[in-house]
């Protein structure tokens, strides 16, 4: 009796033990988050001020702001959505609406879910090999281009589960009322899974927006004002790196308030997806 | 009219089912357009060199000798110290979100570790060089440094003056931002596992604990190995945060305190800077080599996964 008590006793203690462990990794997790958060804020904070977001990217020593860098990244994060998203949805309806039948479908949902974890900078390599190293100049279009391709892979699979979401007996109707269907699918499905969609808008949005990596042999990075996208252009994340990793102060102080700007706007993104536009779906 | 209109609509239901098999089959040949662009900017390089290039510690833009060797080592190391660290706390979270959170505590606490995945990777690289790796040098490294560096064997490992950076630094770092990624897909694939089989469980007097380990566990365990499979996949290739803590030294090193070097932030640190063919295409090499490690690890991650929900299909 006494040696099963001792059994029964030692389950238990295992059992509060382990699920003691489960709880603080969940704190540790956590711990970080709020760490990283705070640093954030208690760095980037003070230097935040009106001169951020009107001067120009200084030498080092004087003063200036962030203005040529958040066009930039502006400028090239629209492009790349611009470029990434027909791409991604047509790409997406396709894997969805037809691709039931055939090779093409499932190998590309097999690649396309490679391509959604592939390294940013190989990404940004590539790009290179085929639109720098050519032409002979970095460029902000390179740097959309980049940009774009690690838009297409999060947009085509979003498109994808949104559009299988779509109940046929939506599709059936459409078409019982003899519509081809081609137009069954632009006016019945995008627009039914359209809240969808845009969740996976806002995320890959949210995502190239503090992409560093791909930009870094793209678009390279200019000092200066520049709104030609046919040539160096700055950017926000590039910004930072380069001055985080200075020796001078005012850049670094700089850096700190880039990287809370850059951060809260992420993030809110990020919360404005998961909460706001979600349709009750999981997976993203 | 009516006989018209009806052609013109199958004309354009081909035109569209035409344009999005074109975007569809864009996204299949960018992959291979990928490994063939990288292999052919690898070719001076290889020519170069020849196989030894992967074998071969040498990195001198002076005498143009380069080798994969130090890199290479530094991504498997660093993104094994990751996944040290980053399975058992993924596994924690995905268990309890799953099995211990009370209903309304779930949403917010995956909303929290999702954002986890969301901060950038530079902020990660920022606040890891100016906060943890001081913060590290202080408190952790001395320790290790008393209590690890004189065991037999493994303690030459963690010997090494404590500078914060390095390729232990790196590792921690990496290991924070894998977990959203490793914990989302453990999650995910926990709630498949069907109630009746953990209730059968609780009904002999099963313990959580013991329903998760016999049960939930052997369930699930392809599509935990995928999950895994994901987070090495991103630890292997993520750069920003990796290039600001390692310290970026060619050099082989026995001691996890020392800096080395990664494939991902060799190339962030000296790709722009390279002069020369073969040193370009050497890194350029070495991105091929990154591409084609994180494309088999992804591919098994993804051929796992996709197991698991086959198997799940056949039996529910």
């Amino acid at each position: 009796m006494s040696h099963l008590n001792a059994r029964y006793m030692r389950r238990k203690l295992v059992n509060k033990l382990t699920l003691s462990i489960a709880t603080a990794t969940v704190i540790f997790a956590l711990f970080f988050l709020v760490w990283i958060l705070w640093t954030l804020f208690a760095h980037g904070f003070s230097y935040i001020n009106i001169g951020v977001f009107t001067k120009m990217t200084p030498p080092p020593g004087s003063s200036g702001g962030l203005l040529n860098a958040i066009v930039g990244s502006l400028y090239m994060v629209a492009a790349a959505t611009a470029i990434g998203t027909p791409v991604g949805i047509l790409a997406g309806t396709y894997l969805a609406e037809y691709g039931k039948t055939g090779w093409l479908a499932p190998t590309t949902r097999f690649i396309n879910d490679i391509l959604l974890s592939a390294p940013s900078i190989v990404i940004g390599l590539f790009v290179y090999e085929v639109a720098v190293h050519h032409v002979g100049h970095f460029s902000g279009w390179a740097g959309s281009l980049a940009l774009s391709l690690i838009v297409i892979p999060v947009v085509v699979r979003t498109t994808e589960n949104m559009l299988q979401l779509v109940p046929s007996s939506l599709r059936e109707a459409a078409a019982a009322l003899g519509a081809p269907y081609w137009k069954v699918v632009t006016n019945v499905v995008y627009r039914s899974a359209r809240a969808g969609i845009m969740t996976g808008l806002l995320l890959a949005v949210a995502r190239i927006s503090g992409e560093t990596a791909p930009l870094l042999f793209t678009a390279l990075n200019n000092q200066f004002w520049s709104s030609d996208m046919s040539h160096p252009i700055s950017s926000l994340a590039v910004v930072i790196f380069q001055f985080a990793m200075s020796p001078y102060e005012d850049w670094q102080h700089l850096a700190w308030a880039g990287a809370l700007i850059i951060t809260l706007f992420v993030l809110t993104l990020n919360i404005l997806a998961r909460t706001v536009l979600r349709p009750g779906q999981e997976s993203s | 009219m009516d006989t018209q209109n009806k052609h013109l609509g199958a004309i354009l239901d081909r035109l569209f089912r035409r344009t999005t098999m074109f975007f569809a089959f864009l996204v299949f040949i960018l992959l291979f357009g990928i490994i063939l662009t990288l292999f052919i900017g690898s070719l001076p390089a290889l020519k170069a060199f020849g196989p030894s290039f992967f074998t071969s510690p040498a990195w001198n833009p002076v005498d143009v000798q380069f080798g994969g060797l130090v890199p290479i080592y530094g991504t498997i190391i660093t993104s094994f110290i990751a996944m040290l660290i980053g399975i058992p706390v993924s596994f924690g979270v995905a268990i309890f979100i799953t099995e211990l959170s009370p209903a309304w505590l779930k949403r917010p606490i995956g909303v929290a570790i999702e954002l986890l995945a969301g901060i950038p990777s530079i902020i990660y690289g920022m606040w890891g060089l100016f906060v943890f790796a001081p913060f590290f040098a202080d408190n952790c490294q001395p320790w290790i440094n008393d209590h690890m560096g004189n065991l037999p064997l493994i303690g030459e490992i963690f010997q090494g003056p404590a500078m914060g950076i390095g390729m232990l630094t790196a590792g921690i770092i990496l290991a924070i931002m894998v977990i959203p990624f490793t914990s989302s897909v453990m999650r995910d694939v926990f709630e498949i596992v069907p109630g009746m089989l953990k209730e059968s469980a609780y009904g002999l007097g099963s313990t959580t604990w013991e329903v998760v380990w016999n049960v939930v566990l052997p369930y699930t365990k392809t599509g935990v190995v995928g999950g895994i499979m994901l987070g090495l996949g991103r630890a292997l290739g993520e750069t920003m945060a990796v290039t600001f803590v390692i310290g970026n030294a060619h050099e082989l090193s026995s001691s996890l305190l020392m800096p080395g070097n990664t494939i991902s932030s060799a190339l962030a640190n000296e790709f722009t800077e390279a002069v020369g063919d073969v040193y370009t295409s050497s890194l350029i090499t070495l991105g091929l080599t990154l591409f084609v490690i994180t494309f088999i690890v992804l591919a098994l991650a993804k051929l796992l996964l996709i197991r698991l929900a086959k198997r799940e299909g056949t039996q529910s």
